[in-house]
């Protein structure tokens, strides 16, 4: 058994004149969780349709669990479950139901498809809704049935398609909470956010996407590390005034009214920034040091593109 | 792998049986909101319900059969179940809209299930719901006094070709579904499509008295072929068996081009 769970080689995917995914190249150790992070229309989801055999490559080539996607689909299927970005349950069938239907289409035998059903059930903490239909089921309760299906043969890798969109923070924290159980029993997960939070505290590795391409790689503390130790944030009345300190400033970030320069060289950064700003005459209307987050790399790679929603 | 997984063994089988299997889940599945919503058939009746009292008890008394000796709500029935298979086949539009929609269909397709046991569990589900709202449209016939004068043989035969013309109508609904993005833009489109169909036949009223060119289609188009069918098994009175042969061609005619198509449009959806 190999190594690399998922593998993507220069995949890219066209549709009509757009380019949805442009030669994209990544690799997920097994038991790893790899982060794939952009925003909307970056092309995650195109990647984890490609990878998931629900649409053909336009060109390159695909891996999962040692199969190719291309080749031998119907293996790579049974290797998978897939989340996806809506909960795709019925909602006329009750989330035992749900999981029943799932667990046959997928040819576990019937009495095996009940047994999965049930125990999924308790995990999910859905016992006592599972002979009510789905339609009656909270957000939170939709995506755990939802996550339940996809988990319903015990695949050893798993696909997570912004998992936690549109939910509440408790329901959030809560699919976290199982996506960190499943992980810390083997399961390979390759999961897709907009969130860096997310990918932050799910991600051993991350995969910035922006309009098709990878933008940047690496661990979490490796991308925040790019941005070196601190940022310093100042504030401006209007955006105009921010805008026109951001020209001053040079090597910085900027959305709305706030500027980010990051002290490369210390207490230094600070001096020159601020000498700048008055040679330029913008006194910032607010001055703050902050630890980097994944949102400054965010920002900062995706900045050529306009700010992220 | 860690020993943690251990990955379920899964039945083997020839694709075949699997596909047969596959089917009878989703047909199962599509089903179940009959069983669940069961208002929902009841609507799907109302339509064809106002058209039978507008028609017999308005209409009815100023229309003639045109056949010596049969009455009107005998020359109608036959009419109305045609125009209730025909707005039955909405449903697969909508069916099919909706998954798409929800990302069921993206769900689906990511398991090892049989590829066409989608689109064949969305038909037959739909054909299975189309032979029961046909006996029930029979029962409402019998109600309001209509009559078959024919073998109970014949009358089921006249059941068979309503609802070989409804699976027909299926695919080409199924088409619609997987190209409009969801269920309202299903029904909007499906409209246009079989008023002029229902209505500009012989599925109400005889085509003789329509004008030249209007007749001429009202007599060839599948909904008046298929009326006049179901009529010739279940009424006799000399009406041509031709037309079931017409009836079927047409279903045989629409199947064989719009079902490769949907498959088609699927695999893109």
């Amino acid at each position: 058994m190999t190594d690399t769970a998922i593998l993507a080689e220069d995949l890219r995917k066209t549709f009509g004149e757009v380019v949805a995914v442009d030669q994209i190249s990544l690799a997920v150790p097994r038991g790893t969780v790899l982060g794939l992070l952009g925003v909307n229309g970056a092309g995650k989801t195109t990647m984890v349709r490609m990878l998931t055999t629900v649409l053909a490559p336009t060109s390159g080539r695909g891996e999962v669990n040692g199969f190719d996607v291309h080749d031998h689909p119907q293996a790579v299927r049974r290797s998978i479950g897939l989340a996806g970005q809506f909960a795709a349950v019925d909602e006329n069938l009750t989330g035992r139901e749900n999981l029943i239907l799932v667990g046959r289409l997928n040819h576990l035998t019937k009495a095996a498809s009940r047994e999965r059903a049930d125990d999924l059930l308790v995990q999910f903490r859905l016992d006592d809704a599972g002979n009510r239909p789905a339609r009656t089921y909270s957000g939170g309760m939709r995506r755990r049935l939802d996550l339940g299906a996809a988990l319903i043969t015990h695949p050893p890798v798993l696909f997570l398609d912004e998992p936690t969109t549109g939910l509440d923070p408790a329901s959030r924290l809560d699919l976290w909470g199982v996506i960190e159980g499943l992980v810390s029993e083997g399961t390979t997960v390759l999961l897709t956010t907009q969130y860096l939070e997310e990918a932050d505290r799910l991600a051993d590795n991350i995969v910035v996407i922006d309009q098709g391409r990878i933008a940047a790689e690496g661990t979490p503390r490796q991308l925040k590390s790019r941005l070196g130790d601190t940022v310093i944030e100042f504030e401006f009345t209007t955006a105009e005034s921010a805008a026109a300190a951001a020209q001053a400033l040079s090597t910085t970030t900027s959305a709305g009214t706030i500027v980010r320069v990051v002290m490369a060289d210390g207490a230094n950064t600070l001096r020159d920034a601020l000498n700048r700003l008055d040679g330029a005459g913008l006194p910032p209307h607010h001055v703050a040091l902050r630890e980097p987050t994944l949102d400054d790399v965010f920002l900062t790679l995706t900045a050529s593109n306009g700010a992220p929603e | 792998m860690t020993a943690t997984i251990s990955t379920i063994s899964t039945k083997s089988g020839s694709g075949f049986r699997w596909a047969v299997r596959d089917t009878s889940a989703m047909v199962w599945r599509n089903l179940t909101v009959i069983r669940r919503v069961p208002q929902l058939l009841v609507f799907s009746l109302i339509q064809p319900l106002i058209f039978v009292l507008m028609f017999r008890y308005v209409f009815g008394g100023a229309i003639n059969s045109g056949i010596p000796g049969l009455s009107y709500i005998d020359y109608l029935m036959p009419g109305i179940f045609v125009q209730t298979v025909g707005f039955g086949a909405i449903s697969t539009a909508i069916g099919l809209a909706e998954d798409k929609n929800k990302g069921l269909i993206e769900r689906l397709k990511s398991l090892p299930m049989s590829r066409s046991a989608v689109l064949a569990g969305r038909v037959l589900a739909d054909t299975t719901r189309n032979v029961l709202i046909v006996l029930l449209m029979l029962l409402v016939g019998f109600g309001v006094g209509f009559h078959t004068h024919t073998s109970p043989i014949e009358v089921l035969a006249g059941v068979a070709v309503l609802v070989a013309f409804g699976f027909s109508l299926c695919w080409i609904f199924a088409v619609i579904g997987l190209v409009v993005p969801n269920g309202e833009s299903a029904q909007a489109a499906a409209f246009p499509l079989l008023a002029p169909l229902v209505f500009a036949s012989s599925a109400f009223v005889p085509a003789a008295t329509m004008p030249g060119p209007l007749r001429w289609w009202a007599e060839r188009q599948p909904v008046s072929m298929t009326a006049t069918a179901v009529r010739s098994l279940m009424l006799g009175h000399g009406i041509p068996r031709d037309y079931v042969w017409g009836s079927l061609a047409w279903a045989a005619g629409i199947t064989l081009v719009l079902a490769p198509v949907a498959v088609r449009r699927f695999r893109k959806a």
